[in-house]
């Protein structure tokens, strides 16, 4: 299970972070390190063991069917990186 | 029963080949609010009017679950005939597109909150079952629109976040046309349940229909391809009968058929390969750790049963075994909800049978010539109801109501008025009808002569100059009669 | 006489309900010396204009009802706050003012705090020494001949606290981060139970983990903050539906009887000799004030580590994926959109960030989910497990809260593992979801601060916070900063 540069780059396009590589070079030895690190778990014992996701012992919390409306278009917007005031404006997507 | 046989095979150089689908549906939930916000769901408003924080994915934001979501989904499973599954959980799946600002959508993967169940379809060969896998809730997106500028693509995200519920089914379909029918009664099921309202056109169902072939016979199945997001019955049948015959002509030519996503060009009428990353499938599922798992008690899924209105199915058993309405009939008036309201307030109040014919004869016929819903009818339930129940107290008959249909659907007047007004009382009088059936006699007796050596047709005839006499009033029962016994 | 800004926060709000102190010398009192005090680089963003505006209208409008009223408080910025700043210490929410403000800090206002500015963190939280912040380096007002860390994430948070720089402060713990700058800055950190507060407008790293918390000069102070900003939150999912307690009220250093647990497990090879002193001090201590010491076993604490190198990051690259130049935040250029995603998130996000995310992503990647998420989970319950156990017999366990003494800026950088195990004590909290607080109670051979964890039941912040004050009254620690920087 060790970490390649294919690896990276793989696992990279998947996050979506760009690589080069130096970056590459960097990330396969330290991902590398810390996969080593956690492979202690394979000591322990857990076969009928249930994994444990929240340590909240409630049922979820629901909501009612009730319109809210707590923000405006403008608000939204407001962060945008881009001026256009109705729609969030990116580069086009290559189909 | 029909003696018609399922007969859609295409034939190839190999021989004939049988088509295997499967449908993933999405239907968005009738809902006030979203799934997960409190944004409105309202279609057609403003571009980015109707999104939260939580929907645009602003940092710290968190996911809070609309109870009436639960219960549509649990709704629409058990409309299914569906296991309803005490525990569910939601999952995460992550993946990165302009339109889904949280960079993953929740749904629910391992976990769905309904499981397996079942939808039967009346087809000209007889009933046929479709599985149905699992229905799941999640997420809807955003949309992005791609054409408004050369260099760039807008995002809005009213829609994101809206419940969807996915609908999965056993890979049973064997054809376009029984593809278009479970749509429809997937359709009408819900919108019966007032779950989703159906409408494909404002994209509120929509669905991914995986296609593969094989040789008929073989119980291998195929590499099937997804086309993705087709949103009407007819892209779906076309683009069903492109894709099979593309995968037939591959295996024909010795080329293997890749697993695929495709989409459906509905100008050119073909299916095409989406630009394939390999990463696409690679969702890295795992439970979102903002929700906790959901727990349905059976007392909540039954009180849920106990309420839901009679589903389409049922009522269709119950319309032919009690009222004797042909399995035809039957299956129309149940197709849709609007059809099958507007009959039962009609036949509740005057009678099955003939609420059945007037419905799907003159009734449609006339909203099909106008080119009216029968939301938008002109003749009111109300009022039909009443013309039946004159029609059988005998006080017009059935010819004459026509007449008074057709007046009705001028103004929805009170056909009791018309009747009176026009003055179309059907003659119920022994003594005039006789009187005029004597008259009728004396004039053609040659024809009479010919009637009583054996020419049983001219009997017509004579009804029809008795009805002539009588501006078309008499009671045609009595006519008969009276008729038959003077023509001995 | 003491200054205003050596006083603690309970003191402080005391006077200033009694009108000894206004509420414009309080702030004024901390604004002065926070403006002299950049050279730690404590705060990223000051709200001094404003703060010293509101506490005048403070003065105005006297309220003693509310349990803060006056305090000048900087917090954490990975707390969103309405109208300013809030960049996770990230270049990638550089500008970004969120319209909205979290739940916790809405609290702190609500009860009459006065924001003074936004404390510098490791980036989105992940670090265990302020090293990794876009915005520099904290540095750790305690000083060896060398500049030393403050401890992470919430390094500027600790600083700010110990140099008195703020009364006292919220921050957030995932893995230690709020306990382990405490212990290296000499002040008292808390970790409530996992839900006790709400995690609505706090920057997300590790869902299942996170949890804000106070930092303060005493345990006083922190049961006083933890009362404010504690209670169900129905826009959050996870928020335990628990009201909040009175903390403060029913503060008691009276802790006779209690069942305190040493785990054997933490007693780990290599650990430096004064800490081991300093944990047998806290167990003299403990039974001179009449409690009960039992060795108890927690047999998978050497797990608990690798267990959360799986499951924060796997949690963090999810949580991280929104920043994507879209909506908000940093955008870099790009031909089409995935080339404008990559180079966003290459520019925006800093080296351990990138790290944590894609040892998150494989973690998750198929094929992998099974061996590395879904076995973490396993080992997590058997962690939690290993707690339920132990507190059947005991009512808190007493452990030292980092194996080392503030370190050297400069010296972990390199290599990640050794920055990890500076959670070697507190990670395993985080995974069980129980409170913990970290209290000052000693110095080691350089004169540097060693901290006390106390772990509780959960929901049983009120005993850990009893335990925590009658050590606290006992060891009687004192500040040894030095202001050398101003």
């Amino acid at each position: 299970m060790a970490i390649t540069k294919d690896t990276v780059k793989k696992i990279s396009k998947l996050s979506r972070i760009a690589s080069n590589d130096q970056f590459e070079e960097n990330m396969i030895k330290d991902l590398n390190s810390i996969l080593k690190f956690v492979e202690q778990l394979n000591e322990v014992k857990i076969d009928s063991i249930e994994p444990l996701a929240s340590t909240v012992d409630q049922e979820i919390i629901k909501r009612e069917d009730a319109v809210k409306k707590m923000n405006d278009k403008n608000q939204i917007l407001s962060n945008s990186p881009t001026d256009n005031k109705d729609f969030y404006v990116v580069p086009k997507v290559i189909e | 029963m029909s003696d018609k046989q399922f007969d859609y095979y295409l034939k190839g150089e190999k021989g004939d080949y049988e088509v295997v689908i499967g449908l993933e549906v999405h239907a968005q939930v009738l809902s006030e609010a979203k799934l997960f916000s409190s944004s409105s769901t309202k279609f057609g408003s403003e571009p980015n009017s109707q999104v939260s924080l939580v929907d645009a994915a602003m940092p710290g934001m968190l996911p809070v679950i609309n109870k009436f979501c639960i219960e549509q989904a649990v709704k629409t499973g058990l409309g299914l005939n569906a296991k309803i599954n005490n525990l569910s959980k939601f999952d995460r799946k992550n993946y990165f597109y302009a339109d889904l600002p949280q960079g993953y959508q929740i749904s629910q993967f391992k976990y769905p909150i309904v499981g397996e169940g079942k939808v039967i379809l009346d087809m000209p060969y007889g009933t046929k079952q479709v599985g149905i896998e699992r229905l799941h809730l999640e997420q809807d997106a955003g949309k992005s629109m791609h054409d408004q500028d050369p260099q760039h693509s807008f995002v809005d995200l009213n829609r994101s976040g809206i419940a969807l519920m996915e609908i999965v089914s056993k890979p049973d379909l064997r054809s376009p046309s029984e593809v278009g029918e479970y749509i429809k009664k997937l359709r009408s099921i819900m919108r019966y349940l007032n779950t989703c309202d159906g409408n494909m056109e404002q994209g509120s169902l929509r669905a991914d229909v995986n296609v593969s072939v094989r040789i008929k016979g073989s119980k291998e199945l195929g590499t099937r391809c997804e086309i993705k997001n087709v949103n009407s019955i007819k892209f779906m049948q076309q683009a069903i009968e492109y894709e099979a015959r593309r995968q037939i002509e591959l295996i024909e030519e010795g080329k293997v058929v890749d697993q695929e996503t495709r989409l459906f060009d509905t100008k050119k009428q073909e299916t095409r390969s989406m630009r394939s990353k390999e990463d696409a499938h690679d969702y890295r599922y795992f439970p979102d750790p903002d929700l906790l798992p959901l727990n349905l008690e059976d007392k909540y899924i039954e009180s849920l049963k106990k309420d839901l209105p009679e589903l389409p199915d049922e009522k269709k058993q119950r319309l032919i075994s009690q009222f004797n309405l042909s399995n035809y009939e039957a299956s129309v008036i149940i197709s849709d909800q609007a059809v099958s309201s507007y009959y039962e307030e009609v036949a509740k109040v005057s009678d099955y049978k003939l609420a059945a014919t007037w419905l799907m004869g003159d009734l449609f016929a006339m909203l099909n010539k106008e080119g009216k819903e029968i939301t938008e009818s002109p003749v009111s339930a109300k009022n039909l109801a009443k013309m039946i129940n004159l029609i059988k107290d005998g006080t017009i008959s059935g010819k004459i109501a026509k007449t008074v249909f057709e007046e009705m659907i001028k103004n929805d007047e009170d056909p009791s008025k018309i009747v009176e007004d026009k003055g179309l009382k059907q003659t119920s009088d022994p003594k005039e009808i006789e009187n005029v059936i004597d008259k009728v006699i004396t004039a053609n007796q040659d024809k009479v002569e010919q009637y009583r050596s054996g020419k049983d047709k001219l009997f017509g005839f004579f009804v029809g100059q008795v009805m002539k006499e009588m501006k078309g009033k008499g009671n045609p029962q009595m006519i008969n009669n009276i008729l038959k016994d003077k023509l001995k | 006489m003491s200054e205003i800004y050596q006083l603690s926060l309970s003191e402080l709000v005391d006077k200033i309900k009694s009108k000894e102190i206004s509420c414009e010398d309080a702030a004024k009192s901390y604004i002065d010396r926070a403006s002299k005090s950049k050279k730690l680089n404590c705060y990223i963003v000051d709200t001094f204009e404003n703060a010293l505006s509101k506490a005048k209208e403070q003065d105005q409008n006297f309220n003693d009802k509310q349990k803060l009223f006056g305090a000048p408080i900087a917090v954490k910025d990975l707390f969103c706050t309405k109208g300013i700043q809030t960049s996770a210490s990230s270049k990638m929410l550089e500008g970004f003012k969120p319209e909205y403000e979290s739940t916790v800090t809405s609290k702190l206002w609500e009860h009459g705090a006065n924001l003074l500015g936004k404390l510098n963190c490791d980036e989105y939280a992940m670090g265990s020494s302020n090293e990794t912040s876009y915005f520099g380096n904290v540095i750790n007002p305690y000083r060896n001949d060398k500049d030393l860390v403050p401890g992470g994430s919430s390094g500027g948070s600790a600083s700010a606290v110990a140099a008195n720089l703020t009364v006292a402060t919220v921050g957030t713990d995932t893995g230690g981060s709020i306990r382990q700058p405490a212990s290296f800055t000499g002040i008292v950190g808390l970790k409530p139970t996992y839900g006790r507060c709400s995690r609505w407008g706090v920057v997300a790293f590790a869902s299942s983990l996170d949890q804000a918390g106070p930092m303060s000069k005493t345990v006083k102070d922190s049961a006083l903050m933890l009362e404010v900003i504690s209670g169900h939150d129905e826009k959050d999912s996870t928020s335990a539906k628990k009201e909040t307690e009175p903390f403060s009220q029913k503060l008691t250093s009276n802790i006779k009887g209690l069942k305190i647990g040493i785990p054997k497990e933490y007693k780990v090879e290599g650990m430096p000799k004064q800490i081991t002193d300093l944990w047998n001090k806290g167990i003299e201590i403990s039974k001179s004030l009449g409690c009960e010491i039992k060795e108890i076993s927690l047999p998978h604490t050497k797990y608990a580590l690798p267990t959360y190198y799986i499951i924060a990051p796997a949690e963090a690259s999810s949580n991280l994926a929104r920043y994507d130049g879209v909506r908000y935040g940093f955008r870099a250029e790009g031909k089409d959109l995935i080339e404008m995603y990559e180079n966003t998130r290459a520019m925006g996000f800093g080296d351990e960030v990138k790290r944590r995310i894609l040892i998150g992503t494989y973690v998750l990647s198929s094929g992998y989910y099974d061996a590395y998420y879904l076995k973490a989970q396993r080992v997590r319950r058997l962690i939690k497990n290993d707690f339920d156990e132990a507190f059947k017999d005991v009512d808190t366990i007493l452990t030292p809260t980092a194996p080392s003494s503030a370190f050297a800026i400069g010296q972990n950088v390199d290599d990640p593992i050794s920055m990890y195990l500076n959670d070697v004590f507190t990670v395993p909290t985080n995974l069980a979801g129980l409170p913990a607080i970290s209290i000052p109670a000693g110095y080691d051979e350089k004169n540097l601060p060693l901290g006390l964890q106390l772990i509780g039941k959960s929901f049983d912040e009120q005993t850990i916070l009893n335990n925590a004050y009658a050590i606290e009254q006992n060891i009687n620690f004192k500040s040894q900063v030095k202001d050398w920087w101003i």
